[in-house]
């Protein structure tokens, strides 16, 4: 402790050290207070923890955009908060439509599946277009480079989304299916959770046979490992890399329908920026580049989200503690930043990547 | 008579499309109509449909100039013009068609039948690729599912929704009265007015662009004047206000748009000018450059002090209404200076930086509010507390810095965003509202007083703000050249080679940073006590943005860049209301285009830039 890596004592060290101590003893204060006054029950805690996962597997769809793009280009996308948000937005017209025919509440199997496809493939489309005239013409520049791009990137979606759409909120039409909840002995749990989580659940399993079974996937694996040999070995890097941010941008489409379902407030343009940071975090916290990482990343952050408010900053006695649940990200996202830029799983660890 | 090359045949098809899809991509997003609420000149055209215009017509221009490099001959360049003019039009007309209630049809049947052709157009292409017949067909399948799903989806929308506007918002009646020239009832007559005037600005700019040299300047600089004032018709006028009898005023400005004879006059004018210009202006110049040493320095000198003067006179020239810009504009000189100490000296990108200009503002608001939330109610005055909100807005940004030192580049830039974020929402939370008042914020901050002078207006506070943003750059002048300057831009240039040149990177950093966000509080604190409320909602992350912005468009790590870029970006949005709404808009397309094309933004620095500058191989290359 308190030494850098040449022994020498160290400032720096010493005062992200104070630091560490300082969180840990302020989350086992807030902790066993909470615990130890028993405000909350055992069925209260459950809920939270599955509306957390539900949460957090939104985050975990979107967070897979991250982590693909950035083990195969190590670049930020930082504008795939807005692919989220493009697909939600569209989407929202295609279920209201969908919901005046009847068609949405007759057979919502096939209306969700077709709302996640359309969402899906719009997203997709825009995460292509900005690869292709954004990010393509700076390959191999120093990395601030793509990133200040991918910032303009962002704004500017989301101001053209504004266009085009309009400012205003529009919440999604409620699907009658998803309402009630479930019991599970003796708790319950809303269906729209159980929802989320198992299309969330299905869509990483269909990514993960991507990756791992397809030839394509193999082709991306090969352009993450090494580049130069992947093109002599006869892969088209250009187009794996457009595949990647259109597969990226899929999921968050997806997740765009599927966080539209499930959360009332409704869709603006402005919805993808703060679930995009999120997103990133879960993608670090995963250890970025680290494809069953970034889903557990998700889940997480998703149940921190969730937990973290009630049992630390209620325990310490912060009035409106449900207010600070994006704090509890940000400051997550910090934390992992500072202490475990390579992610709880932390796959690739070199001091060039992490 | 000789045909094009289809090189360059494809290459005007290309630059009409894109002209095309841009000013589709505009009426769409209602920037056409927003801009239309703007005459240039009175009765005549408006700022929309001189965007519209400006497309064909700059598009061209450019065309033109490739075609007669290519060694086209002049009459090609102008049937490129013609036809890149037309080309413009285009998507706007099937659009238009599209929307009618007659046409509805066509949309309809073309969303259906777009999965098919461009599923085709893929197949083709694959096929010239010379892949094999089953992936052809592979190829067409996937692509005809696909596009399908987004086909059906979006027909089924608008089919529901009955018209276009349902979803698209602007696609409206103001953008329809726009494109067709206020012929909204008769379509086709509209189409046949977009299409004749979109060309005509097509052929317009390719015969700008061959006309001779001196007659091409001269109607460039006309042209361009006159439609700068005519755009910033309220500016000018607010200006002229001050310095003319209300008269020649009334002669010259319907109220704020410009006169058609005025314009006129302005355009002879200015036009003459510009020929005189273009005749002698070289020589002008010439002469300057041979002038010795002493008597230019007497002629800078000369030109230094008219400037001073006028940045002084600056209020009275302008009025109050423009005296408010620019105090707004120089509060993001000093944030945009105070940045640059640590995106473009040190190479930290730092999106968290509206950090210090809320605590520079929370504190003033802290320390002087008379209202319920004052700490002192009156101890402290304005000029007590900007040291005191300088030196906390520095503390804040070495607290913020420690954490961030071990950071590479990328994730220092989204920590800081982070930390922006954090105290964005702490601000509003109601742990922290007792203090600092949650969404409403910290009311009743009193003006600053010099000498029981209340400087409650516009006009006397740019004073404080000038006499700010010269202390800094006279700062950030002499920082470049200084010790830390030079350690910065080593670290900037490679973190490893300046670690083992004896720098303590930790320290620069640390440095960098805390410098840095001195300005921010100050900036902070002027601003809260020029709009007398604190909350929360000034300071997003936009703030931060908007900074970023301003320091990339005007030149990275360059002072006179960032002056300009802030007068620029922050002064445009503010006097061209019709833009704020499209304000971050720009600013993403601008950050986009110029990392692309002009890395070292518009004025950069003389200090090559390594971090940015393309081309150059980089540390950490994209493979591993």
């Amino acid at each position: 402790m308190f030494r850098n890596r040449s022994g020498e004592f160290s400032w720096v060290d010493f005062t992200i050290d104070v630091l560490r101590v300082l969180i840990v003893l302020a989350v086992v204060v807030g902790a066993w207070n909470t615990l130890s006054s028993g405000r909350i029950s055992l069925a209260q805690w459950v809920n939270l923890l599955a509306a957390g996962l539900a949460q957090g597997s939104i985050y975990a769809l979107i967070a897979l955009g991250y982590t693909l793009v950035y083990g195969i280009l190590l670049m930020i996308n930082f504008a795939h908060g807005e692919v989220f948000m493009a697909g939600a937005f569209s989407a929202f017209f295609l279920a209201e439509a969908l919901n005046r025919t009847g068609f949405l509440n007759e057979q919502p199997l096939l209306a969700i599946l077709l709302l996640i496809m359309f969402a899906g493939l719009v997203s997709m489309t825009v995460a292509v277009l900005v690869e292709r005239i954004a990010y393509r013409p700076l390959r191999g520049s120093p990395r601030l480079v793509p990133l200040i791009t991918a910032i303009g990137a962002s704004f500017f979606l989301q101001y053209a989304f504004r266009g085009l759409y309009g400012s205003n909120f529009k919440a999604y039409p409620q699907l009658q299916a998803l309402q009630g909840a479930l019991q599970i002995g003796e708790f319950n749990i809303p269906i729209t959770q159980i929802f989320v989580f198992s299309s969330a659940l299905v869509l990483m399993l269909g990514l993960h046979w991507l990756v791992e079974r397809t030839r394509i996937g193999k082709a991306m694996r090969a352009v993450s490992e090494n580049k130069e040999v992947a093109r002599l070995m006869g892969i088209d890097i250009d187009w794996v890399i457009l595949f990647t941010f259109g597969v990226g941008g899929f999921l968050a489409g997806a997740a765009g329908v599927i966080n539209g379902l499930f959360r009332p407030q409704g869709v603006n343009f402005y919805m993808g920026f703060i679930p995009g940071i999120k997103a990133f975090t879960a993608a670090v916290l995963g250890g970025i580049g680290n494809i069953p990482g970034a889903m557990l990343g998700g889940l997480f952050l998703g149940v921190i989200e969730a937990i973290g408010p009630n049992l630390v900053l209620a325990g310490l006695g912060i009035p409106g503690a449900n207010q600070l649940k994006d704090v509890i990200a940000f400051t997550m996202l910090v934390l992992v930043l500072i202490f475990r830029p390579q992610g709880i799983l932390g796959e690739r660890l070199s001091e060039t990547k992490a | 008579m000789t045909f094009m090359t289809s090189q360059a045949s494809r290459h005007v098809l290309r630059l009409g499309l894109l002209s095309g899809g841009f000013i589709l991509f505009a009426g769409v997003i209602g920037m056409i109509a927003a801009f239309h609420e703007r005459e240039v000149v009175d009765d005549f055209i408006s700022l929309g449909q001189t965007l519209l215009l400006a497309a064909p017509f700059v598009t061209s221009y450019v065309a033109a100039a490739r075609l007669s490099e290519a060694g086209q001959e002049p009459r090609m360049a102008l049937a490129g013009g013609f036809v890149i003019g037309a080309l413009t039009a285009l998507p706007t007309i099937v659009l238009l068609l599209f929307n009618s209630e007659e046409y509805r049809n066509l949309l309809y049947a073309s969303l259906r039948l777009l999965p098919f052709v461009a599923a085709s157009f893929l197949a083709w292409k694959s096929h010239a690729q010379g892949n094999e017949t089953r992936q052809v067909a592979a190829t067409w399948l996937t692509a005809a599912l696909l596009i399908g799903i987004v086909a059906f989806g979006f027909a089924l929308i608008f089919e529901v929704k009955g018209d276009l506007r349902g979803v698209l918002v602007n696609v409206d009646r103001d953008w329809v009265a726009v494109v067709t020239f206020d012929h909204r009832r008769e379509l086709w007559t509209g189409i046949g007015l977009l299409l004749a005037a979109s060309a005509g600005a097509g052929l317009a700019g390719a015969v700008m662009r061959i006309l001779p040299d001196i007659p091409r300047r001269a109607l460039l600089y006309g042209l361009g004047i006159t439609l700068l004032v005519g755009a910033f018709g309220e500016t000018v006028r607010l200006v002229l206000q001050e310095n003319v009898d209300r008269d020649t005023l009334r002669e010259i400005f319907r109220r704020d748009t410009l006169r058609q004879n005025a314009a006129a006059t302005l355009f002879i004018v200015s036009a003459l000018a510009g020929f005189l210009w273009a005749l002698f202006g070289r020589r002008a110049q010439d002469e300057f450059a041979a002038l010795d040493n002493s008597r230019r320095h007497r002629i800078r000198n000369l030109g230094m002090l008219l400037f001073a003067a006028l940045l002084l006179a600056l209020p009275w020239l302008i009025g109050r209404t423009l005296s408010d810009v620019a105090v707004t504009i120089g509060l993001f000189v000093l944030m945009g200076l105070g940045l640059n100490i640590a995106i473009g000296l040190a190479g930290l990108l730092d999106l968290g930086y509206v950090t210090n200009y809320a605590v520079g503002a929370y504190i003033l608001a802290a320390l002087t509010s008379i209202g319920p939330l004052g700490l002192f109610k009156g101890t402290f005055t304005f000029w007590m507390v900007i040291p005191i909100a300088l030196l906390a807005a520095m503390f804040a940004g070495f607290i913020f810095a420690v954490p961030v030192l071990r950071m590479r580049g990328d994730y220092l830039a989204i920590a800081t965003l982070g930390f922006g974020e954090i105290i964005g929402k702490l601000a509003l939370s109601d742990w922290l509202k007792p203090l600092i008042g949650g969404a409403q914020g910290v009311q009743n901050i009193p003006k600053p007083f010099l000498f029981a002078t209340e400087l409650k207006n516009p006009e006397q506070l740019y004073y404080i703000v000038l006499v700010a943003c010269l202390v800094t750059l006279f700062v950030s002048i002499r920082l470049n050249n200084s010790r830390a300057g030079r350690q910065w831009m080593a670290i900037r240039e490679d973190e490893d080679v300046a670690t083992a040149m004896g720098i303590d990177t930790a320290r620069a950093k640390l440095l960098a940073f805390t410098l840095s966000a001195a300005t921010g509080g100050v900036a902070g604190a002027i601003f809260a006590a020029k709009v007398g409320t604190v909350f929360p909602n000034s300071f997003t992350v936009f703030i931060s943005i908007n900074v970023l912005s301003l320091i990339i468009v005007g030149g990275i790590a360059s002072n006179p860049g960032i002056v300009v870029g802030a007068v620029v970006l922050i002064g445009m949005p503010e006097l061209l209301r019709e833009f704020s709404d499209f304000r971050f808009l720009m600013y993403g397309a601008l950050l986009i285009l110029m990392m692309i094309n002009r890395p070292q933004g518009f004025i950069p620095s003389k200090l090559v830039m390594h971090e940015v500058q393309a081309g150059v191989k980089p540390k950490l290359s994209a493979g591993d």
